[in-house]
């Protein structure tokens, strides 16, 4: 009697908490599904993909910003990975003269509130003619998606085993060499994790975009915002959507490239 | 090998120079900008405007930061403590596979989730008319500085559960199999023996996403876009609406200072922390 009336208690609290997290995406979901829904219906009235043919015509704004999306996270991934991976080496490997100010310097972008700072970027932007453009909105995305970067690339470069890359230099390879085919390729299972982490950061970034990317350059979650704001609920919703699937993907990904080994070098 | 030093120098300058050049510098333009006049002379005018306009919603956000970030350690703590000492492995099994799910949902889709969810035809006050305990028509929705509060929680609770539940894990089993002996029950195990050992990781956790609260920008317009509402809605609103810069740079310098005060608040911790030891 009282085993089942723990069971009920737990099931109880448990099945709050799975309303609560999965209730606002399931509601998202039937927006997505929707064709008609006013007041005071539960439900919606009629339920088909019409919006999805909309979203998903080749003409649509919604593909357009898709491909500006997906091209502005390629392009910052690129440009962080270039930046992180002799940064982390140097942090995670080398001695380094002031080596705590270079690492509070570089994680600074993520201690302060940052919409000040990215309306004075779209300010300086303006001057040099970024504002706009795809490149103004990749130096944004670049500067935040380091913080990440170059923390997880030191830690993965920090966990590479000294004694494999002295082996390969006893045995007469060069020092490029066994960076190159030593100690890159055991970093690899961290870096690609840097990489995804930026690229999603990239591809659900809002507030640079916001002040840095208009008029010209919309992404997936500024056409989101802007049709959430007109009252497009349906479009919203089914671009909102589209942005999930990749965390959701990476989510499930994340044990495999994560290991808890790692991430106790990385504090 | 103090001589090779210079390459290292060199190897971390390009990311040392893109943060200087793209955070640093208009982190500091930002701050000249808030004590300087329409004229470009120094002045407090940009403040005195400030405070006269902008009071009520830099309370309103000291209060929705401080009550959500209060509200994430809270939940953090209990799942983490359910994690570690939960007797039932099925139910920590669930729980573990339920709370990490918003962690990796993206800020704005968050917002738009619960601009449906909390609205009030949305899904929660149907569920709990359905269920009887409300009646819909009477009920307004959420989407005010409560939906702020909700849609911030439920973000950031699964972050800091992880550290903090991370951090209980590697302890010491022990000292909680020795307090379970002597008869000390869950709650009391959570908070007198686990809790007071993890203080440092919640701590970094809860500024972080204190932090992060000050700089979201998409889910205060999404949930509540009317007055009073938070600072960030108001710099950029001074920015599009007015081009003024002054004004929105002294709001900027206020959300840095409320982001000092959590800071503030852990150095002293720290310090206090040691002192004792």
């Amino acid at each position: 009697m009282k085993a089942t009336l723990g069971w009920l208690w737990r099931g109880g609290v448990l099945g709050i908490i799975a309303f609560v997290i999965f209730g606002p995406l399931a509601n998202l979901v039937l927006w997505a599904v929707a064709i008609q829904w006013y007041f005071p219906h539960k439900l919606p009235l009629t339920y088909g993909f019409r919006y999805w043919g909309e979203v998903f015509k080749p003409t649509s704004d919604a593909f357009a910003s898709l491909g500006t999306s997906v091209l502005i996270a390629a392009i910052t991934v690129l440009v962080c990975l270039l930046l992180a991976i002799p940064a982390g080496y140097a942090l995670g490997r080398r001695s380094l003269p002031g080596r705590g100010l270079i690492l509070l310097i570089i994680l600074l972008p993520q201690a302060f509130p940052s919409v000040a700072v990215y309306l004075n970027i779209a300010r300086l932007f303006y001057m040099v003619g970024l504002n706009g453009t795809i490149a103004g909105v990749v130096l944004v995305h670049a500067v935040h998606g380091l913080v990440i970067a170059v923390w997880i690339a030191a830690a993965a470069f920090a966990a590479v085993d000294v004694e494999l890359e002295l082996a390969a230099r006893n045995m007469g390879a060069s020092a490029l060499r066994t960076t190159l085919t030593i100690t890159l390729p055991l970093a690899a299972p961290g870096l690609m994790a840097a990489a995804i982490f930026v690229f999603l950061e990239s591809l659900d970034e809002f507030t640079g975009t916001y002040f840095v990317g208009v008029p010209d350059v919309t992404t997936l979650p500024l056409m989101m915002f802007t049709a959430s704001l007109g009252g497009n609920y349906q479009i919203a919703a089914i671009t909102a959507l589209i942005l999930l699937v990749p965390s959701i993907a990476f989510m499930l990904l994340i044990e495999r490239f994560l290991n808890t080994e790692m991430l106790a070098k990385v504090g | 090998m103090p001589a090779r030093r210079p390459l290292s120098l060199l190897l971390v300058a390009p990311a040392l120079a893109v943060v200087l050049a793209l955070f640093v510098y208009p982190l500091g333009y930002s701050l000249v900008s808030a004590f300087t006049a329409r004229d470009g002379q120094p002045s407090l005018d940009n403040f005195v405007k400030t405070f006269d306009l902008y009071t009520t919603d830099i309370v309103f956000t000291l209060v929705i930061v401080a009550v959500s970030t209060a509200l994430t350690g809270l939940f953090a703590a209990a799942i983490g403590g359910y994690l570690v000492l939960g007797a039932h492995p099925a139910a920590v099994t669930l729980l573990k596979w339920l709370y990490r799910w918003p962690l990796f949902i993206p800020f704005i889709v968050a917002a738009q989730c619960m601009r449906t969810f909390l609205a009030k035809n949305g899904m929660l006050n149907n569920t709990l008319d359905t269920l009887g305990l409300v009646d819909v028509t009477s009920l307004s929705g959420l989407l005010d500085w409560r939906g702020i509060i909700v849609t911030f929680v439920w973000k950031e609770t699964p972050f800091v559960a992880l550290l903090v539940s991370g951090a209980m894990a590697a302890l010491d089993r022990a000292s909680i199999e020795a307090a379970r002996n002597l008869g000390a029950g869950g709650m009391r195990i959570l908070v007198e023996i686990l809790l007071p050992q993890v203080t440092s990781v919640m701590t970094v956790g809860l500024i972080l996403a204190f932090v992060t609260m000050l700089s979201v920008l998409s889910v205060p317009i999404m949930i509540s876009g009317g007055s009073p509402t938070m600072i960030t809605v108001d710099m950029a609103f001074r920015v599009n609406a007015y081009s003024d810069y002054g004004v929105a740079n002294a709001l900027g310098f206020v959300s840095y200072l409320i982001a000092g005060l959590g800071a503030w608040v852990y150095i002293r911790r720290n310090v206090r922390g040691k002192t004792e030891q």
